[in-house]
C-alpha cells in the first residue's frame, strides 16, 4: 500500500526543496521524487484588479525574478490594450524594455554561475560544501568572485534605471513604457568607472565562457555523462530563428532536433501546451498536447534556448554558439551540465545587447506607449532567466481580470528536474542505505543546473533547506539529510 | 567622531506585496522620512527584496549598517542583534543570503568590516496583500521609536555605544 506524501503548508511560505527516494528490498531505486513548492494562489488574487494594475502587481509573486514577471505581465497588457502582440510599441518602448530584460538576465545568470556553479567547478562536486560555496571562491579566486559581484551589480543598476526603482518597478505600462533613459544614465553604463562599464562586462563575459571551456576540456566525462537524458527543448525564437530573450514565436524541437512545435503565435499557446497535476505535488506538469503527457514534456532555460535557436544575433556569442553546436555536430545537446556552457553564452549575448541598446538614440525618444483598440484577453510570453514564462489574462467590461494563467519557468522544468533526480538517484543510491554527502551533493548539482526559483514565496527569516528522503516501498524512513 | 555622509546605512528587505514580509521596507521608509526632517545626512537607506552578493559592495563603505528584516522566529515584537560573518549560513540556492553571509563577504573581498546588526520585526501574515497586520504595525513602531533613539546623535562611538548595548538589553531570544 503507498503512503501518501504531504507537503506541508507552511513550507508555502518558506520555501524549499524536497526529494523523496524509494528503494525496493533489494535497495534498487523505483521511485523518485523532488517537490518544489509553487504558490498557485496568486492566479486567483489578481481576479478583480483592474488590468494596468497588473504588471506591478505581479511582482509581489517573486523577490528573485520580479522583472520577467513585470514584463510578461506588460506584454500580455499590451495585447489588450491593442497595441500589438509584440511589435506594437513604439521603438523606445521596445527597446526600454529589452534593456531591462537584458540587464535582468546578465545580473541573473551572473549569480549564478559565479556563486552558486563556479564553486562546483573549482572545488569539485565532491568537495566539501562548507568549502564548495561562493565563501570558498572569495578566498580562493577573490578576482572572480568580485567579478560575480560587480556584474551582478551592472545589472542591478540596469534594471533600477529602466524599470525605475528596485522594488516593484513601474517602468512597463500597458502599450509600453513610462520613463525613457536619460543621457546621464546611458553613459553612467557606457563609460562608467572601471569595471562598471559595458565594455569591461563584455570582456568579463568573454572570460568566464573560456573558464568553463577549460574547465570542459578537462571534465568532459563529467560534464557530458552526468545526467544526461534526452528531451524535447522549447522557447520562444525570433521571427528569423535568431535567439531572442524578449519575444518571439514558440518553437520546440525534439531531442534529434526535428521541430515539433514549428514557431507558433504564443497567444495560441493553450493550443499547444497543456498542464497535467499530479497528487504527490502542487506544482504542474507542462506538456506538448501533441505528444501526449509521457512524450510531450520539455526543457526550457538557456540550454533549450540554444538547442531551438538557429543563431545568435550578436558577433560575439554567435561565436560561441558556432563551437557550442559543433561539440554536438549540430544536433541539440541533452547534456544536462552543457546548461552552464549555454548560460555563460547567454551572458556573453547579454552583455553585447546591453551595449548596443544603449548606444542606440532610439533609447532618448520621448514617445513612450501605444493604444489601439482594446482586446478582452492578452498573452505575454518572455523568456526569463529560467526558461519561457507564459502569462495569460482576461478581462471583462470593466476592466477587471476575470482569469489569469501562469506558467513559470520552474513549472515548466518540473519534468526534466525529476529525471535528473531520478538519474542521479539510480546512478549513486542503489545499493545504499543511507544518503552520503556525496549522493546530496549530486543531487543539489543536478536540481541547480536548472537554477529553479524554489522560493516564489516570502522568504522571512529562516531556512530554505534542500531535503533528501530515502524510504523503503512501504514509505519508511529509511535516512534523511537536510541542508 | 561626527560621522561623515551617508556612514550609517539603514537596509530593509522583504516583498511589500506579501504583507508583514514588507516590514524591513516600511522600516526603511519611516527612518528616512524621520533622518529627512531633522536633515540627519549621516544616515543613508537601501531597499530591496532580499540581500545578495552585490550588497557586500554596497556596504564596504560603511561605519556601521543595520539591516532590517520580517521575522518569524520565536521572538517578541522585534530584536536587535549584533551581526557576525559566518560563512555557513549559506542556503541551497544563492537565491538570497543572510546579514551574517555578506559581512563575510564584505570581509573577504572588499577586506572591510563595518559593525552590522539586524532588527528582526516580527510578523505574523503573509498573504499576497499590500500593507502590514495591526500587530506587526505596533511592532514596527515600537522597533523604529527605539533605532531612532540609538541613531540621534551624530557621534559615532556614542551611536555604537547605543546598539551595542541594546542588543544586550534586549536579550532577543530569552
Amino acid at each position: 500500500m503507498t503512503k501518501k506524501i504531504t507537503i506541508e503548508p507552511v513550507t508555502r511560505v518558506e520555501g524549499h526543496g524536497k526529494v523523496t527516494i524509494q528503494m525496493d528490498d533489494n535497495l534498487n531505486v523505483t521511485q523518485t521524487r523532488l517537490h518544489i513548492v509553487e504558490f498557485r494562489g496568486f492566479e486567483r488574487f489578481i481576479q478583480g484588479k483592474p488590468y494596468w494594475e497588473i504588471p506591478v502587481l505581479v511582482q509581489r509573486l517573486c523577490g528573485i525574478c520580479p522583472v520577467s514577471h513585470h514584463l510578461a505581465a506588460a506584454k500580455a497588457m499590451d495585447v489588450i490594450v491593442g497595441a500589438g502582440t509584440g511589435d506594437g510599441l513604439t521603438p523606445v518602448g521596445e527597446k526600454m524594455r529589452r534593456l531591462m530584460h537584458y540587464g535582468q538576465m546578465f545580473q541573473s545568470h551572473s549569480l549564478h554561475f559565479f556563486h552558486l556553479a563556479s564553486p562546483d567547478i573549482l572545488f569539485g562536486y565532491d568537495a566539501n560544501p562548507a568549502i564548495r560555496n561562493v565563501i570558498g571562491v572569495a578566498m580562493e579566486y577573490k578576482d572572480l568572485a568580485v567579478q560575480g559581484v560587480m556584474m551582478r551589480k551592472f545589472g542591478q543598476e540596469i534594471i533600477a534605471a529602466t524599470a525605475g526603482k528596485k522594488i516593484h518597478g513601474t517602468g512597463a505600462i500597458p502599450g509600453g513604457i513610462n520613463k525613457n533613459l536619460s543621457i546621464e544614465e546611458r553613459d553612467s553604463f557606457l563609460k562608467g568607472a572601471d569595471p562598471l562599464n559595458a565594455d569591461k562586462m563584455i570582456e568579463w563575459s568573454l572570460a568566464a565562457v573560456e573558464f568553463f571551456k577549460g574547465y570542459h576540456k578537462a571534465n568532459a566525462e563529467f560534464l557530458d555523462n552526468f545526467s544526461y537524458f534526452p528531451s524535447n527543448h522549447l522557447s520562444i525564437v525570433r521571427k528569423d530563428g535568431a535567439l531572442d530573450l524578449y519575444h518571439g514565436v514558440l518553437r520546440a524541437v525534439d531531442s534529434f532536433g526535428n521541430r515539433i512545435l514549428n514557431d507558433v503565435d504564443y497567444q495560441d499557446y493553450y493550443k499547444y501546451i497543456q498542464e497535467e497535476t499530479k497528487t504527490w505535488s502542487y506544482m504542474k506538469f507542462p506538456y506538448l498536447l501533441k505528444f501526449g503527457k509521457d512524450n510531450g514534456w520539455y526543457r526550457v532555460g538557456p540550454l533549450a534556448r540554444l538547442n531551438t535557436c538557429d543563431f545568435i544575433p550578436t558577433p560575439l556569442a554567435q561565436k560561441e554558439f558556432e563551437e557550442f553546436k559543433a561539440y554536438t555536430k549540430g544536433k541539440p545537446s541533452n547534456h544536462c551540465m552543457h546548461m552552464h556552457w549555454a548560460r555563460l553564452i547567454e551572458i556573453l549575448h547579454s552583455a553585447e545587447v546591453i551595449k548596443e541598446l544603449l548606444l542606440d538614440p532610439d533609447l532618448q525618444n520621448t514617445n513612450l506607449v501605444t493604444k489601439g483598440t482594446k482586446q478582452n484577453e492578452g498573452v505575454g510570453l518572455i523568456e526569463a532567466p529560467r526558461g519561457t514564462l507564459f502569462h495569460h489574462y482576461k478581462i471583462n467590461d470593466n476592466d477587471q481580470i476575470v482569469m489569469g494563467n501562469l506558467i513559470v519557468s520552474t513549472t515548466n522544468n518540473n519534468h526534466p528536474m525529476n529525471n535528473g533526480v531520478n538519474f542521479v538517484a539510480k546512478a549513486m543510491m542503489t545499493g545504499h542505505k543511507e544518503i552520503t554527502e556525496g549522493m546530496m551533493n549530486a543531487v543539489e548539482v543536478v536540481i541547480r543546473a536548472y537554477d529553479p526559483c524554489l522560493s516564489c514565496a516570502t522568504h522571512a527569516l529562516g531556512k530554505m533547506p534542500l531535503e533528501i528522503t530515502m524510504v523503503d516501498k512501504k514509505n519508511n524512513v529509511i535516512s534523511r539529510k537536510i541542508r | 567622531m561626527k560621522l561623515e555622509k551617508g556612514k550609517i546605512l539603514i537596509y530593509g528587505y522583504g516583498n511589500p506585496g506579501r504583507q508583514d514580509d514588507g516590514l524591513g521596507n516600511l522600516f526603511v521608509e519611516e527612518m528616512q522620512k524621520w533622518a529627512e526632517e531633522n536633515n540627519l545626512d549621516y544616515l543613508d537607506f537601501d531597499s530591496n527584496y532580499q540581500l545578495n552578493i552585490e550588497d557586500s559592495e554596497r556596504i564596504s563603505d560603511k561605519e556601521i549598517v543595520i539591516f532590517a528584516d520580517a521575522s518569524v522566529e520565536k521572538i517578541e515584537e522585534y530584536c536587535l542583534t549584533k551581526v557576525f560573518p559566518e560563512p555557513n549560513q549559506i542556503e541551497f540556492t544563492m537565491h538570497a543570503v543572510s546579514p551574517a553571509f555578506i559581512a563575510k563577504l564584505t570581509n573577504d573581498l572588499f577586506k572591510k568590516m563595518p559593525a552590522i546588526y539586524l532588527m528582526h520585526l516580527k510578523g505574523y501574515e503573509f498573504d499576497f496583500k499590500e500593507g502590514i497586520s495591526e500587530n506587526a504595525s505596533k511592532n514596527l513602531n515600537n522597533a523604529l521609536n527605539l533605532l531612532k533613539l540609538l541613531l540621534s546623535v551624530n557621534d559615532l562611538s556614542k551611536v555604537f555605544f547605543n546598539l551595542e548595548r541594546a542588543c544586550l538589553t534586549l536579550n532577543c531570544y530569552n
